[in-house]
């Protein structure tokens, strides 16, 4: 393919629903935007290590202990991706760790929320792995070609993560009375932040137009946030688990579920920075950066030398 | 209902999983019977000592998961962690499989009744991986003192008469190498890096030092294990195991620690305060729920 030298060519090229590549013309708001949203997905990964890595230390078998390490592990892996795909839009890697610690750039208000108890490893796996999936498989086919390509590593790896956790549920469920307790308080504390994690309806969502004729994305929040609601019912029917929605009915009609709505108010109270976490997920991640400097440093000394 | 859609999530069948949750795997056709000659017992607590250092080291290193000074140090210390954490895992079932009267009466898996239901006087780790590390540079010094040593052991134990030890063995020589090379190049970088890191990583040498002493000397059962063709008597690896860490202080420029030997006593079952300490973090959930099913 040749080097993409204007907007004509550009705008075709997403329109022929063709990969734009670093190294083509774009549009300076395209790569904005990208930025933005490639440095948010990769500061989940990261953030997202801690609610579940919380317990390693206190996995309750081996084999769990070996899961969940691999897990948070394949996180860090997923976050060294994107970051390196967000570096071919001209950003450093030091530059998007400063915007994530200084609050200029977010991450998924979904690892703002505690995790108490070790079902919630489970229920992570499970809806939160399984939301970022339906998010996350259209961008498979998103425009621009390094994100697209990381998004497909990514989605595999998250799909296993799913049923790694959807399989700890199920062997609790098939536990004591006392897990299937943990279990059942687990998913009714993380069903409505797992809606929320779709983003606002539509109607409140001023980038999603943009997003979608630039190819980045491809579904609006709604769609995804139906797909995952039909996508879950079956499953918390076959680990026998309710979902804490009074309105969750099947609609012959649409050939859907209806849903009730989430707390709008509090995905933006979390996503201000009022959420249950925010101040400990930013102190821990502060904390290892301030940590780790003397050792970055020791590092860069050393390479420098030789 | 839903079976078709979802019997697959249950599936142990996917490939993918990079470091292997299954277990039966890695000693697939693997001669598991006690050779003759040799006390079970004996060989059971000799795989504890083994297990048990794998799986204290493995608790102490996954503990940087989410904490180290870059992604890259993050993943490679998590697979460091995984590996000892699939070796404590085979020798924790094969003590518990030749020896069980070392297992607690507990409704779990002999390497979780093991792990999670003893106390810790009845582990019998080395005292050198049970420590809190202070620092990365600790981390990293740890994992040199113990994975120079390990190696030695593991490369000669791959000749073991017992299948199951000389299975496990030639897999974690493979491990062993990496650790012993990935810790080595950090002790090298924290040296000539800046005064800073040298400062630290000069500290962590002077503290950890003197636990290496307990690796070098023989227990009664690695003698006995190693007289009887199954184990390896660290007597015989520590002239190797000296010459690699000199090498590797060579390299860094550092002078070798002029620091008395610690006390050991770990393979007894003595321990200093922070094993308890890990092993009620280690234990808390399993011991909370002692008839739960993971």
């Amino acid at each position: 393919m040749p080097v993409i030298e204007d907007e004509a060519t550009f705008e075709a090229t997403v329109a022929g629903n063709d990969r734009i590549e670093p190294r083509d013309w774009m549009p300076e708001g395209y790569r904005r935007t990208l930025v933005r949203q490639i440095a948010q997905h990769a500061h989940s990964e990261i953030i997202g290590m801690q609610p579940e890595g919380a317990w390693i230390g206190r996995a309750p078998s081996l084999r769990r202990k070996a899961i969940l390490l691999a897990k948070v592990q394949d996180e860090a892996g997923h976050g060294l991706y994107l970051y390196s795909a967000c570096e071919t839009l001209g950003v450093t890697r030091a530059e998007l760790t400063d915007m994530l610690l200084s609050g200029k750039q977010k991450y998924s208000s979904i690892f703002n929320y505690p995790t108490p108890s070790y079902a919630d490893v489970g229920t992570i796996g499970w809806l939160v792995d399984g939301a970022a999936i339906c998010n996350q498989v259209p961008l498979c086919r998103t425009s621009y070609g390094p994100y697209g390509r990381a998004m497909i590593r990514i989605c595999k790896e998250e799909s296993f993560h799913q049923r790694q956790g959807y399989e700890l549920l199920m062997t609790m469920m098939r536990g004591t009375d006392e897990q299937r307790a943990m279990v059942q308080e687990s998913v009714d504390r993380f069903w409505w932040p797992s809606l929320m994690m779709f983003g606002p309806p539509d109607v409140e969502s001023p980038n999603t137009a943009r997003s979608m004729a630039w190819g980045i994305k491809r579904n609006t929040n709604d769609e995804l946030r139906q797909r995952f609601v039909d996508m879950t019912v079956p499953q918390a029917e076959a680990l026998g688990v309710t979902l804490p929605d009074p309105d969750l009915r099947w609609n012959p009609d649409r050939g859907a579920y209806d849903f009730g709505q989430p707390d709008w108010s509090e995905l933006k109270r979390v996503v201000s920075g009022e959420g249950p976490c925010n101040a400990e997920r930013m102190a821990h991640r502060t904390r290892a950066h301030e940590d780790g400097a003397w050792v970055r440093e020791a590092a860069a000394a050393y390479a420098g030398q030789r | 209902m839903s079976d078709s859609v979802y019997s697959g999530l249950l599936g142990e069948s996917d490939p993918h999983w990079a470091f292997g949750t299954g277990f039966a795997e890695p000693l697939a056709g693997v001669d598991a019977a006690v050779p003759a000659g040799v006390d079970p017992a004996d060989l059971g607590r000799y795989c504890l000592m083994l297990g048990d250092d794998a799986l204290v080291l493995s608790q102490r290193l996954s503990w940087w998961t989410s904490r180290a000074p870059d992604l890259e140090e993050d993943i490679a210390l998590a697979n460091v962690a995984l590996d000892l954490l699939g070796q404590a895992r085979l020798l924790l079932s094969r003590a518990g499989g030749v020896a069980p009267d070392l297992v607690p009466a507990v409704a779990q898996q002999p390497e979780d009744a093991l792990a999670y239901f003893r106390g810790p006087a009845e582990f019998r780790n080395v005292r050198l991986v049970e420590g809190e590390d202070v620092d990365f540079a600790d981390a990293v010094v740890r994992l040199l003192l113990f994975s120079v040593w390990r190696l030695a052991v593991l490369d000669r134990l791959a000749g073991s008469r017992d299948g199951v030890l000389a299975a496990v063995a030639a897999k974690g020589v493979k491990e062993l190498t990496y650790h012993r090379d990935h810790a080595g190049r950090w002790v090298v970088t924290l040296a000539r890096g800046t005064a800073e890191s040298r400062r630290r990583l000069v500290a962590a040498l002077d503290r950890l030092w003197p636990l290496r002493a307990e690796l070098l000397v023989p227990h009664p059962v690695e003698a006995r294990m190693a007289a009887a063709g199954i184990g390896v008597d660290p007597a015989a690896v520590a002239a190797e195991v000296d010459a690699v860490l000199d090498q590797v202080l060579t390299a860094a420029g550092v002078d070798r620690p002029d620091v008395a030997d610690a006390p050991g006593g770990g393979r007894d079952g003595s321990h200093t305060p922070a094993l308890a300490t890990m092993l009620a973090e280690l234990q808390e959930v399993a011991r909370a729920h002692p008839e739960g099913t993971w």
